[in-house]
């Protein structure tokens, strides 16, 4: 699984504000939300690397020393996010090259419909930058992440245009 | 339940054959409805069952499993039961065999059958748990619990289910039916046209056919427009009847699979017609939704609450629907059979034939991530609420399906199209459907 999910979409040329890794956990199926995240996220000028669905942490971390990345987004909206999250982020955070990478994790984080604050701030503290957790302004306030990272500093080829 | 069945004495040992249950109590415009229940705490998950049971509706009983059991990671299951955390369904691996016992104890029997729903492509401690619990009746298929599920290469997931098949057929010699139902009418839960969702149900159905299972059942997803969905039901059935080599199939409807409305008005007029979609196609069982499916695991009342819903919408007089004909030759039906009959005639052994297909892109399941599938075909949804195809890539639909113009595929766009029926049931007015008779 990689990158390329269209033929059709504009994932093909480079878009210069340098590559976002977006990745589902372990033992997470779910596809919509990630391939919606990949078209989002190229529409604010980034390449993707979509490693799909049920991605063991290994996986993840090897994904993200090989590229790099500006930007790790993970999702899950299984409900088992939270137990998940928390097990890959030690892992990416043991890799002395992920030290200082962002990486934010969004999605229906558990079972039960929102986490209580407690479990949001455990997320923080082992190591994720932000929790988006699904409500009605998740998008919103993940735009306002995405243009606060210092690559969102590069200007953009004219042709994209980012719809909400 | 209905009481007006004479009861036989629990049947622990000898459970009923799901199949012919469902037959027997659904179809001729009532259903069997059922949840899609899971809790990791086997309490829960035994009042979750009494419930079904006692809901006011005809029903039969879930154990659906949690992720980590689906994905074969057994020690994340232990590591959640012991630290206290609520997994997303029932780990039937990793809770002894005596606990499961337990919870179907005195509850499982002869009028109330359970069956277990999973969605893995490595199945195979999660059937040697079944056969240990004499739990008859399951779910899947080697392309619909493979594609929609990860990352397991299809080449393994067919050998697996070839397996699982057999090793579940072994119960046939204790005087056990195994029951199995298809989940191919559900390929990623939306956006997949009707005839792909018909003809992957039907290669199922007969794979499990050529396994030796007797009693099986095919699924139906819901999907964006009734009259199509209705459409689609009896293009089902057509194709069933010609090719099926048993009498013991039943059609099963699964409310909504996409993006659900997240008003309760939209939430119960989804569903109310879902069960008219079942009673207009004469389908024996409804798989329910409830009103919090677009939030989180819903609760054991909300899913009573859904079971009856979904009982009581089969009441509602509307006769238009009702009179629906025999669609023989729909488009529905010739696109679904174009690709059944392209994929039997690939190989003499259907799993290689569905393998085959796969890579010739003969199958292919628009926005499906899987590295074994194509993905050059797309799906679109038009004026009429239809779901189309887009793009056919190398499907051997050309002779039916006109040509279209490509569109470019934007984050909003897709959400468009994902929250199509979200937008319609969450926007109609609140009107209460009248219940008739
Ligand atoms: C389609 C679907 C499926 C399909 C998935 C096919 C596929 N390959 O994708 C199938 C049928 C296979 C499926 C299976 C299962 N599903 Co499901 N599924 C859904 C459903 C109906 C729609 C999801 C969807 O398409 N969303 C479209 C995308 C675009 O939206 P989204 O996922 O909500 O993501 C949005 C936001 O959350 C946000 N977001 C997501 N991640 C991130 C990350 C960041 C950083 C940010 C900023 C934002 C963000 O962005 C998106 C746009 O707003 C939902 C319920 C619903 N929503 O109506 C249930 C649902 C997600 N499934 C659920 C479950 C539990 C399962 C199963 C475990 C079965 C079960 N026990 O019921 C299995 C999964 C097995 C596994 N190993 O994980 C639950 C999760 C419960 C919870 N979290 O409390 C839900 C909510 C249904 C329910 N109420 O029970 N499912």
């Amino acid at each position: 699984m990689s990158a390329q999910i269209f033929e059709d979409s504009n994932t093909t040329s480079t878009s210069g504000r340098g590559t976002v890794v977006v990745s589902g956990v372990a033992s997470d199926a779910h596809t919509w939300n990630l391939v919606f995240l990949q078209l989002m996220i190229e529409e604010l000028g980034y390449d993707v690397v979509n490693l799909g669905p049920c991605v063991p942490a290994e996986l993840l971390v090897a994904e993200c020393e090989q590229h790099k990345p500006a930007l790790v987004v993970i999702s899950s909206v299984n409900g088992h996010g939270y137990q998940d999250g928390l097990r890959l982020i030690d892992e990416v955070r043991a890799s002395s090259e992920l030290v200082a990478t962002p990486v934010v994790i969004g999605g229906k984080l558990g079972i039960a419909g929102s986490l209580d604050e407690g479990a949001s701030d455990r997320l923080v503290s082992a190591g994720f930058d932000a929790v988006f957790e699904d409500g009605a302004r998740t998008v919103l306030s993940f735009y306002d992440f995405m243009a606060g990272l210092p690559s969102a500093a590069t200007p953009l080829a004219a042709r994209t245009k980012v719809s909400v | 339940m209905s009481a007006c069945f004479p009861t036989r004495p629990s049947a622990d040992e000898n459970p009923v054959d799901f199949g012919e249950f469902v037959r027997s109590r659904g179809g001729r415009g009532s259903i069997v409805a059922q949840p899609r229940m899971g809790f990791s705490d086997p309490n829960r998950m035994r009042e979750g069952l009494i419930a079904t049971k006692k809901a006011d509706a005809h029903t039969v009983g879930t154990l659906t499993l949690d992720s980590y059991t689906r994905v074969g990671d057994h020690e994340a299951a232990d590591t959640a039961l012991r630290e206290g955390l609520a997994l997303n369904g029932y780990p039937i691996v990793n809770h002894p065999v005596e606990t499961t016992q337990w919870v179907l104890d005195g509850i499982r029997d002869d009028e109330f059958p359970v069956q277990v729903r999973h969605g893995s492509a490595t199945p195979l401690n999660i059937f040697a748990s079944m056969v240990a619990l004499n739990l008859n009746a399951t779910e899947g298929g080697p392309v619909s619990y493979c594609l929609p599920y990860g990352r397991v290469p299809l080449q393994d997931s067919v050998r697996n289910w070839s397996q699982c098949c057999e090793m579940f057929t072994q119960l046939q010699s204790r005087g056990i039916e195994p029951h199995l139902e298809t989940f191919g009418g559900c390929m990623m839960g939306q956006l997949c046209p009707p005839s792909m969702l018909v003809a992957i149900s039907v290669l199922e159905a007969l794979f499990f056919a050529n396994h030796g299972l007797r009693s099986v059942s095919v699924s139906y997803a819901q999907q964006t427009n009734l009259d199509q969905d209705i459409e689609a039901v009896q293009a089902l059935r057509a194709l069933c009847a010609e090719l099926l080599p048993t009498d013991n199939w039943h059609v099963v409807i699964y409310t909504y699979m996409g993006m659900y409305p997240t008003t309760d008005h939209g939430c119960e007029n989804l569903l109310g017609s879902a069960a008219q979609l079942a009673v207009a196609t004469g389908a024996e069982r409804v798989i329910v939704k409830t009103v919090a499916e677009s939030r989180r695991i819903p609760t054991i009342a909300e899913n009573v609450q859904a079971l009856e819903h979904a009982h009581n919408s089969t009441r509602v007089v509307r006769p238009e629907i009702g009179r629906s004909r025999e669609l023989a030759d729909s488009q529905t039906y010739q696109e679904a059979r174009a690709l059944v009959m392209a994929v039997l005639n690939l190989h003499s052994d259907l799993g290689q034939a569905l393998l085959l297909a796969f890579k010739q892109g003969y199958l292919d399941v628009p926005y499906c991530l899987h590295p074994d599938n194509a993905g050059r075909s797309r799906s679109y949804i038009d004026a009429d609420g239809w779901l189309r195809w887009g793009e056919v890539g190398s499907l051997p639909l050309g002779h039916l399906v006109p040509r279209t113009r490509s569109r470019r595929i934007t984050s909003s766009g897709l959400l468009d199209d994902l929250s199509y029926v979200r937008r319609k049931y969450d926007e109609e007015p609140s009107t209460r459907v009248e219940v008739g008779v």
